[in-house]
């Protein structure tokens, strides 16, 4: 539909036009058995999101397990439910899971409070609808329907956010992978290669729960916050380099040792323990997640690349952090200066920090 | 010659595929005798095995004894399981009428030479991340040093050796494993160097294998680490070079039982240094017939639901499928328990890790706890109850008797800390009684004893903890750590001063540091500071490290220092009062620190920044106004000041009290001594009208009734004389008596008497 518009004016193209070459490799080069309606083998897949160190990049950073499992679902003919915190990277998995197994990652339905039924199901041309009556042309299909016709994957977003009488609408089109037009008196059978990927955010939990019969149709994983430092550093790293890039920022030249303090006081308040794991503190209510500690570095480098000198300093960033994290003016600031006092403070080399936060309070 | 005679089986310590392979190649083979890698102390024990009593899992406990060597130090564990080859090797034994004999070096040379390692060195050193735990037997050296198995799976193209091992041998439901393993432990060995201790122990081994031969067995079955396998099979080399090896070690006298065993235990430490993490999956492996993910996958479902969760048959299905999937996406097999923890955590678990950590905790460890017979050989930890209770002349009495302890005398001491030590263990022999007659020192303790048969079942069930009353004290208040309150935490440091287990003192200490980061209630977390001065003023610097404990407090006083602007407001009286109290602890115990710290300053600095805050309670601003004054922060204009303008009309004649109370509570001789604030006070209380008066009556007179009669009474005397133009009198000699108890001082006069005339008859 859109796949022609590949101009360098595309604010953010898609993963699958991105990555067109690494997927190319990839299928060129792979031997292992594909399931039917698959462009690459599961093992092919899951190469294509963890990057093999060489030709490809790896678009997640994270437990290898997890991939395995996600790809292990989608095969099995499961629907796959990514849960975690806002900034998890639940959409940008989502995205280049659907554009590895079906080279079409725009088969998406938002999920808002507003979602109708129609956006799941299919909608009418009214205009036909009346002066035709219900035919097939007068059906607007939905990205599912279209998923299912074409066997590929389909991608719901934010699925808590929708109300719960039309998740329901998904039982069906999961469970017997097919969805009844009753006013043609046909349905739709969804063709080989189908599969649903939904993601929805375990923060705001309770907003529009799965119903139980709902959430037996999907397996579950979890995408965690990152395990260690230096893969959060590297994360944001990477990401705050090609952000910085499509905004055109001026290239700042080191921030490296601001961006592992960033991650290193996110992490902290996240986990609610130093890094040596010698002191406990409280958390705040804020997630600080990776994509957070990103748009700090990326204002803190605007910051100094406008307003300094171009090198990120403890100033430009210890104003972002404590937005990010003071996000209860009472509670949450408490925890803050906390944290100044008893870790920050006493820490080698974390001077120029200190006081730059203890201004910024 | 020897080798059709002799069948080395080479096992994994807790494999159950081992275990599996071993039944079957014994039940074909018939052996007449059975040696097994392990303590040959335990060849009396053997027959145990057959005792219905004695339930898997279950252990070896082997701990040196006699003069010279602490009994517990350094015991060893030699754990089983049912899926344990050894394990399955005993059964065959006892059930068959096989003899069996354990063939390792004696645990009795091990200690010997671990008390000669150790004898320059006082093992002190390590206190810190070992306490609380019983020494275990090192891991088996071949498995630290070299991994014969990460070999083997690299070459396999496998880069966890575990699972490698698990996919080739512990998953495999039939066939005979052992020659295949036998040839690659010979590969692996031939190329890489060989260990001292385990040379020793392969020529005990060997020779052991001599005797048995020797004695004309047809059908030796030998059962022994995968590793050792080289060593013992083909013919044996000239026994001379054994001989040599084995002549003149030194041995210690060593006694050896069964002790009840748990999987929690099994996961976490062993004494073959094979630890097992997952005991349960193991088990399951060992007892299922066919199906096992499946099988797995059920009791799961079957653990989930018992905690009312909705899982359904498709759940299992759909977990059964995804299982299968992920195996052939890793290229494994058969799924493993990888897989099928995956499995249950995306389909049956919603992704919820709090569930999977429950399947974790209860089937893939698996709460098991093994029995042993009655007639087995005692616990230490009871024998070492009664040899203390022996040594210091405590004998166990069901009648309630009382004892009182001079803590000046060692041998009174000890017995304190043996009571404190058991009380900690849960058994309450001794109670801590309130002293009946005479004698206020400090060095008093009182107790009240009384034996209860039932603590010999409580020492018991203690001895998981340890082979000796301070080591199973130390790890109780280790394990406690993580479930107590701030409070608690603060009793189970005091109580570890008390019975001197400085050993559990870093853990209290670290668990006292998390939970006081996370704790928010300012009045909690200033109630454990008095226990930590003091523990920091007067506890065992030889054994504790201050800096841990200063580190804790100062960040305890931090936090407390940043709360309590927060924690002063919007009391009610009660709420009030109790943080006086703290408030009072608090700089008590900073004062007693003194200069040791710079805490006391900091701490002050925050009272002085809190003090004339409008929304402070009267009696914490009275008090905080009091403190200040006392600690010299405030001169006596500056009080006389604050006092002064509490003291007003505009104030509500209740707050006025309270305030009044905060100020004077605990010392009246402020008033006699100062009269500017005694006549501040004295107008103040004229002036009120009647009703108010008769409102703040019950508080004033609460807090003057607590003084002491002297005191109240040189107060009415100061009050008298205010302003009758007798302003010289109070720097007197007399008003230094006005202060003093009368009956008190009589009970001086007679020694004071004594010394005066006894002076005389000198001269």
């Amino acid at each position: 539909m859109t796949a022609t518009i590949d101009t360098p004016t595309v604010l953010r193209p898609h993963a699958e036009q991105s990555y067109a070459h690494e997927l190319a490799a990839l299928a060129a080069a792979d031997d292992k058995p594909r399931p039917p309606g698959w462009r690459l083998s599961p093992q092919a897949v899951v190469t294509y999101l963890l990057g093999d160190g060489d030709q490809i990049s790896p678009k997640y950073i994270g437990p290898r397990r997890l991939m395995e499992v996600a790809v292990a679902t989608l095969a099995t003919d499961r629907a796959l439910l990514l849960l975690g915190v806002p900034g998890t990277a639940k959409t940008w998995v989502s995205e280049h899971l659907a554009a590895a197994i079906s080279g079409d990652s725009t088969l998406l339905v938002q999920g808002t409070a507003g979602t109708p039924e129609e956006a799941i199901r299919y909608g009418w041309n009214y205009a036909r609808l009346l002066s035709e009556g219900p035919t097939p042309a007068a059906v607007v299909p939905s990205p599912l329907m279209v998923a299912m016709r074409t066997g590929a994957i389909a991608r719901v977003e934010e699925l808590t956010r929708v109300p719960s009488d039309v998740q329901d609408t998904l039982i069906t089109i999961l469970s017997e992978k097919t969805l009844p037009v009753p006013e043609l008196g046909d349905e739709v059978m969804a063709v080989k290669g189908f599969n649903v990927i939904a993601t929805a955010n375990d923060r705001d939990r309770g907003v529009n729960e799965l119903s139980s019969a709902l959430r037996r149709r999907f397996n579950t994983v979890v995408l965690p916050v990152p395990g260690s430092v230096d893969e959060e550093v590297d994360i944001v790293q990477r990401r705050v380099a090609s952000l910085g890039r499509s905004l055109e920022l001026p290239e700042v030249p080191d921030a490296i040792n601001e961006i592992r303090r960033v991650v290193t006081v996110f992490r902290e308040l996240r986990e609610g323990l130093t890094a040596d794991g010698r002191t406990k503190l409280k958390s705040p209510s804020g997630t600080l997640s990776t994509a957070e500690a990103i748009s700090v570095m990326t204002s803190g480098m605007a910051l100094a690349s406008h307003f300094g000198d171009g090198v990120v300093r403890a100033a430009d960033v210890a104003a972002g952090i404590r937005g990010a994290v003071v996000r209860d003016p009472v509670t949450d600031a408490v925890i803050w200066r906390e944290y100044l006092e008893t870790v920050a403070r006493e820490r080698d080399g974390w001077k120029d920090f200190y006081r730059a936060a203890r201004e910024a309070e | 010659m020897t080798s059709d005679r002799v069948h080395v089986y080479g096992i994994r310590h807790h494999g159950p595929g081992s275990a599996r392979a071993l039944v079957r190649a014994l039940g074909e083979l018939r052996p007449d005798l059975i040696l097994v890698e392990g303590p040959p102390e335990a060849d009396g024990l053997v027959a145990l095995a057959a005792h219905e009593g004695l339930q898997p899992p279950v252990a070896l406990l082997a701990y040196p004894t006699g003069t010279g060597t602490t009994p517990g130090e350094g015991a060893s564990f030699w754990p089983f399981a049912v899926f344990s080859p050894e394990w399955q090797a005993l059964r065959h034994a006892v059930t068959h009428d096989v003899p069996l004999r354990f063939c390792d070096l004696p645990a009795g040379h091990r200690f010997a030479a671990r008390a000669a390692a150790q004898a320059p060195a006082e093992p002190t050193a390590d206190a810190g991340s070992e306490a609380g735990t019983v020494e275990t037997d090192p891991a088996d050296p071949a498995e630290l040093r070299v991994d014969p198995i990460a070999g083997l799976a690299h070459a396999a193209g496998y880069d966890d050796a575990e699972r490698w091992w698990e996919d080739v041998i512990e998953h495999r439901r039939d066939g005979n494993p052992f020659a295949a393993v036998a040839e690659a432990m010979a590969e692996v060995r031939a190329g890489s160097p060989a260990i001292g201790e385990d040379l020793v122990r392969e020529a005990y081994m060997r020779q052991t294998l001599r005797a048995a031969l020797r004695e004309g067995h047809q059908r030796i079955a030998v059962v022994c680490g995968a590793w050792h396998v080289p060593a013992l099979t083909g013919d044996l080399p000239p026994e001379k070079a054994d001989k040599e090896l084995l002549k003149g070690l030194p041995t210690v006298p060593t006694a050896i039982t069964w002790v009840p065993w748990t999987h929690g235990r099994l996961a976490s430490w062993s004494g073959y240094g094979a630890g097992v993490t997952s005991p349960g999956w193991y088990h399951h492996l060992f007892t299922a017939e066919d199906h096992p993910v499946e099988r797995w996958l059920v009791g799961v479902a079957g653990v989930l639901r018992g905690q009312d969760l909705p899982v359904s048959s498709a759940h299992v299905i759909e977990a059964t499928r995804l299982a299968d999937t992920l195996a052939v996406l890793r290229g494994r097999p058969l799924p493993g328990l990888a897989e099928v923890t995956e499995a249950t955590r995306a389909v049956l678990c919603d992704g919820d890790e709090t569930r999977l950590e429950l399947i974790q905790r209860q089937v893939v460890v698996g709460e098991r706890l093994g029995a042993v017979p009655d007639d087995t050989p005692s616990v230490p930890l009871a024998r070492d109850v009664t040899a203390q209770a022996k040594r210091l002349r405590l004998t166990p009495e069901a009648l309630v008797r009382d004892l009182d302890l001079d803590l000046r005398k060692p041998n009174d001491l000890e017995r304190s800390r043996l009571l404190h030590r058991l009380r900690l263990l849960g058994v309450d022999w001794g109670r801590p009684a309130q002293r009946a007659r005479g004698g206020k020192g400090t060095f008093w303790e009182s107790w009240q004893l009384q034996w209860q048969p039932e603590y010999a079942v409580d020492l018991i069930s203690a001895s998981a903890y340890g082979v000796t009353v301070e080591q199973a004290a130390t790890a109780k208040v280790v394990e406690s750590c993580p479930a107590a309150d701030l409070a608690g935490l603060t009793n189970l440091l005091e109580s570890c001063l008390l019975a001197q287990l400085p050993q559990a003192q870093p853990a209290v200490l670290k668990a006292l540091a998390d939970r006081a980061a996370v704790d928010t209630d300012v009045a909690q977390l200033m109630a454990a500071v008095p226990a930590l001065a003091r523990s920091l003023r007067y506890g065992d610097v030889r054994a504790t490290s201050t800096d841990a404990l200063a580190e804790v407090l100062s960040g305890l006083v931090t936090r407390i220092r940043l709360g309590l602007p927060g924690a002063v407001t919007g009391l009610d009286d009660d709420a009030a009062r109790a943080l006086r109290i703290h408030l009072d602890g608090t700089h008590e115990a900073l004062n007693l620190l003194g200069a040791e710290l710079p805490l006391r300053q900091e701490w002050l600095d925050t009272l002085s920044r809190l003090i004339d805050r409008p929304d402070l309670p009267g009696l914490l601003a009275g008090r905080l106004l009091r403190l200040l004054r006392d600690a010299g922060i405030l001169d006596a204009d500056a009080v006389e000041l604050r006092l002064a303008r509490s003291l007003t009309v505009g104030v509500p004649a209740p707050s006025a009290a309270a305030y009044v109370e905060g100020f004077i509570a605990g010392g009246g001789l402020l008033l006699v001594h100062d009269e500017a604030l005694l006549s501040l006070v004295d107008r103040w209380l004229t002036g009120l009208g009647p009703d108010t008066f008769t409102a703040v009556l019950p508080l004033l007179r609460r807090t003057f009734g607590a003084f002491a009669a002297p005191e109240r009474r040189s107060v009415g005397e100061r009050v008298r004389h205010l302003g009758s133009g007798e302003p010289g009198r109070p720097a007197s000699g007399d008003d230094d008596l006005a202060a003093l108890d009368p009956d008190r001082v009589a009970l001086v006069l007679p020694t004071l008497k004594l010394l005066v005339t006894a002076g005389g008859s000198q001269s």
